[in-house]
């Protein structure tokens, strides 16, 4: 199963490293990985997305509470929570099926940021399942590149 | 490049008109205000200014022959000590010599410091001359590490630095500094308190918890004790002894563990596990509560894993919360220093009748007692062993290094008091033992400190012969030697059908060698010269070596294959 984690760490340098590399040297499998500054200065938020059952997410998060520079480890998967992610699909796209493209996409709240000879560049956020859906949905015409930032997730109230 | 280094090697130290310190100036200051009076350690161009300032201050430095010598050696003073160990090296190769001891200290939960020069700010990144990323590579094998990027960070990052090495779950700290940072100067202040909101190591343990687990003891019928490695560093041999007293609990100490119970006792059962005693491993696999106090359930203290203790539940207490559940599922969990947890359990539970379950252990003890074939020609290597410890009582500092030898001193040697026994048991590194034997003797000068090598190990860090004799450490070295790498020959032995595959050893003259560094070198070839050689080596008043020729092929016994049971021992006279 997935579990989302969110931990507070010093924003230090090699904070990322360390916790990277903890993962790594347990056997623990980052599914993704997000960290940006939070609202405190000198504290950055980091949502892991790792998948394992109970017993490892337990090892993982006692491993990463281990660390001097981890400040707070949570595990919100069954908390109630927004989780997002930004992707951006690019798309082949000949005059005929651009304005079919854009009709396909538009109940998902997507954007279209850029359209060129050939190809027209898709931006759409959301959950996983949601974003799962454009994906499959725009596969027929010919993904070229795909870019996901991986998943924040912030608590509800 | 060499115009920088060349510009930092001649820059003033200090301005005396200031109270201004340069970096290593202040490292020295923060040596003397964390009560360190001796460092251990190896210089070169990236500590040269650390090393100028070393020159005039009250710290004793033990220059050793590789900078692995010096780490070992700072770890051997942790062990016999109790404090932090300091360990300095230079950039480069200086610091990747010393990954290796700093592993070691790791995975057996050794405080030390570790000091390690790094090429000036400017050059970081560049490839420099001895350039090495020494924070990324001792990443995962250290409890926390500094890159220093400022000079007035430094008090603050020592006291760090020192407080995390030895409080909660202790460990090595390395913290690099860049060579332009060491002779930077800047004001002195040394923090009165530590601010570490992200790291409140649990030290005392949870009421209700305890309750639980005071209860689960006053119910169980046949309980037995599992002490490790965590009974020494939180100094709770005494909380231990009252404990297992009070409520007769038999006593069973890991390798880590081992003194931390007094081996005379009638309730200590030996050390459990692959090479353990019959009467530990049975008593674990028949009771019906498991308390372990400090052990971290290692492969080769549970055999197969699946059958370990199939009768009982387990308390584990622990102050790593990520020690609890990680091997074995646990029914009671605690997380505490484990002397604060005996003396709340001392006082809360209530005695039970144990007599029952502990003359059952008594009468195996009695019945399957650790034993070997001996001879009257050959001389057995557990024959020495327990000559020394019958010449000793029990009492001297025991260091050694990793294999066969290892096994027999820890089977054998009886092991009275506390932090008396230094091997290498997490990461089993041979080439520990000489220079562990170092830093031991060197933090305690009035005790006898003797090692018990194999002619394998003893190679592996022999250039600190120099060391011993330079100091005049009255080191006792005792090397067990069976022409072979023991342990790995068991094992091809037992697995491979005898196909000795580069495990036939082939050593210097030891005794001549002792000579070549004005060390008494003394060597017994027959049972007879034992106990001759022994006496006249302890009697002697300087560093000796002492050579046994050994049986070749002698097997440690007691032996649970890896992935067995620890029901299913192959015993001696069974092979
Ligand atoms: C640094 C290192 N390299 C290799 C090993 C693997 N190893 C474990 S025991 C052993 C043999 C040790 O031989 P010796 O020191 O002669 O001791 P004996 O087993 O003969 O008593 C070896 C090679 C090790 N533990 N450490």
């Amino acid at each position: 199963m997935k579990h989302t984690l969110s931990i507070i760490v010093n924003n230090q340098a090699g904070v990322l490293t360390r916790i990277a590399g903890l993962f790594n040297r347990r056997g623990f499998n980052i599914d993704s990985i997000t960290v940006g500054r939070t609202e405190e200065q000198g504290l950055s938020r980091m949502t892991i997305v790792v998948q394992g059952d109970q017993r490892l997410v337990e090892q993982v998060k006692k491993q990463l509470h281990k660390q001097i520079d981890v400040h707070k480890v949570m595990d919100i998967t069954n908390e109630p929570m927004v989780a997002r992610e930004l992707i951006m699909i690019k798309v082949k796209a000949s005059p005929t099926t651009l304005q079919e493209i854009t009709n396909l996409i538009e109940p998902f709240r997507a954007a279209v940021i850029d359209v060129a000879h050939s190809t027209i560049t898709i931006q759409a956020t959301g959950n996983e399942e949601k974003l799962n859906a454009i994906i499959e949905l725009l596969r027929p015409y010919g993904i070229k590149d795909l870019v996901r930032t991986g998943f924040a997730a912030i608590q509800r109230g | 490049m060499r115009a920088e280094a060349v510009k930092f090697d001649n820059q003033m130290m200090e301005d005396p008109a200031t109270k201004e310190k340069t970096g290593a100036k202040m490292l020295m200051e923060c040596f003397l205000r964390e009560g360190v009076d001796v460092v251990f350690g190896y210089p070169g161009g990236a500590v040269i200014p650390i090393y100028d300032a070393l020159y005039e201050a009250p710290i004793h430095h033990i220059i050793s022959r590789h900078e692995q010598g010096a780490i070992h050696a700072a770890d051997g003073y942790a062990r016999a000590t109790g404090r932090v160990g300091v360990c300095i090296g230079t950039s480069g190769p200086g610091a990747t010599n010393l990954v290796t001891g700093i592993t070691n200290a790791f995975m057996d939960s050794i405080p030390l410091v570790v000091i390690t020069g790094q090429v000036p700010t400017s050059l970081i990144g560049t490839d420099a001359f001895q350039e090495a990323d020494i924070t990324g590579i001792t990443m995962p094998i250290t409890k926390h590490n500094y890159l220093v990027q400022n000079v007035n960070d430094i008090p603050r990052i020592m006291k760090e630095a020192f407080y995390i090495a030895r409080s909660g779950r202790p460990g090595p700290v390395v913290i690099d500094i860049p060579k332009d940072i060491s002779y930077a100067t800047g004001a002195f202040h040394y923090p009165d308190s530590i601010h570490l909101p992200s790291y409140q190591p649990t030290v005392e343990p949870n009421a209700s918890q305890v309750s639980k687990v005071a209860m689960a003891i006053s119910e169980a019928k046949k309980p037995i004790i599992l002490a490790g490695g965590g009974v020494l560093s939180a100094s709770a041999e005494h909380e231990l002894l009252l404990f297992a007293e009070k409520l007769q609990i038999p006593v069973t100490t890991t390798l880590m563990g081992l003194g931390g119970f007094p081996a005379a006792h009638p309730l200590w059962l030996g050390m459990p596990g692959m090479h353990g005693t019959v009467t530990a491993n049975r008593a674990i696999q028949n009771s019906d509560l498991l308390i372990s106090l400090g052990a971290r359930f290692d492969d080769r203290v549970t055999g197969n894993i699946e059958r370990f203790a199939p009768n009982a539940k387990i308390v584990h207490i622990d102050i790593d919360p990520a020690e609890l559940g990680k091997i074995i599922n646990t029914q009671y969990p605690l997380v505490s220093d484990i002397k604060y947890a005996l003396q709340k359990l001392i006082k809360m539970v209530k005695p039970t009748d144990t007599m029952g379950w502990v003359g059952q252990v008594l009468h195996w003890k009695k019945e399957k007692p650790l034993t070997f074939k001996d001879t009257n020609q050959q001389i057995k290597p557990q024959y020495v062993i327990q000559q020394i410890s019958k010449i000793t009582k029990g009492k001297a500092i025991i260091s050694t290094d990793v294999g066969q030898h290892q096994m027999w001193a820890a089977q054998f040697y009886h092991f009275e008091k506390t932090r008396s026994m230094l091997t290498s048991g997490g990461l089993g590194t041979m080439g520990f033992g000489l220079p562990a034997a170092i830093g031991a003797q060197i933090g305690k000068p009035d005790q006898t400190v003797i090692l018990i090598s194999g002619d394998g190990s003893i190679q592996m860090n022999i250039q600190e012969l120099a060391t011993i004799a330079e100091q005049q450490l009255p080191i006792k070295i005792v090397i067990l030697n069976n022409s072979f790498l023991g342990m790995v020959r068991q094992w091809q032995e037992i697995f491979h059908d005898k196909r000795y595959s580069s495990t036939p050893m082939k050593g210097p003259d030891f005794v001549k060698l002792a000579d070549a560094y004005s060390i008494l070198g003394l060597r017994a070839t027959t049972k007879e010269m034992v106990r001759e050689t022994l006496e006249k080596g302890f009697n002697h008043s300087g560093p000796v070596i002492m050579e046994f020729i050994v049986e070749k092929e002698e097997n440690v016994l007691p032996f649970v294959p890896p992935g067995a049971s620890l029901d299913e021992m192959i015993e001696e006279g069974q092979e």
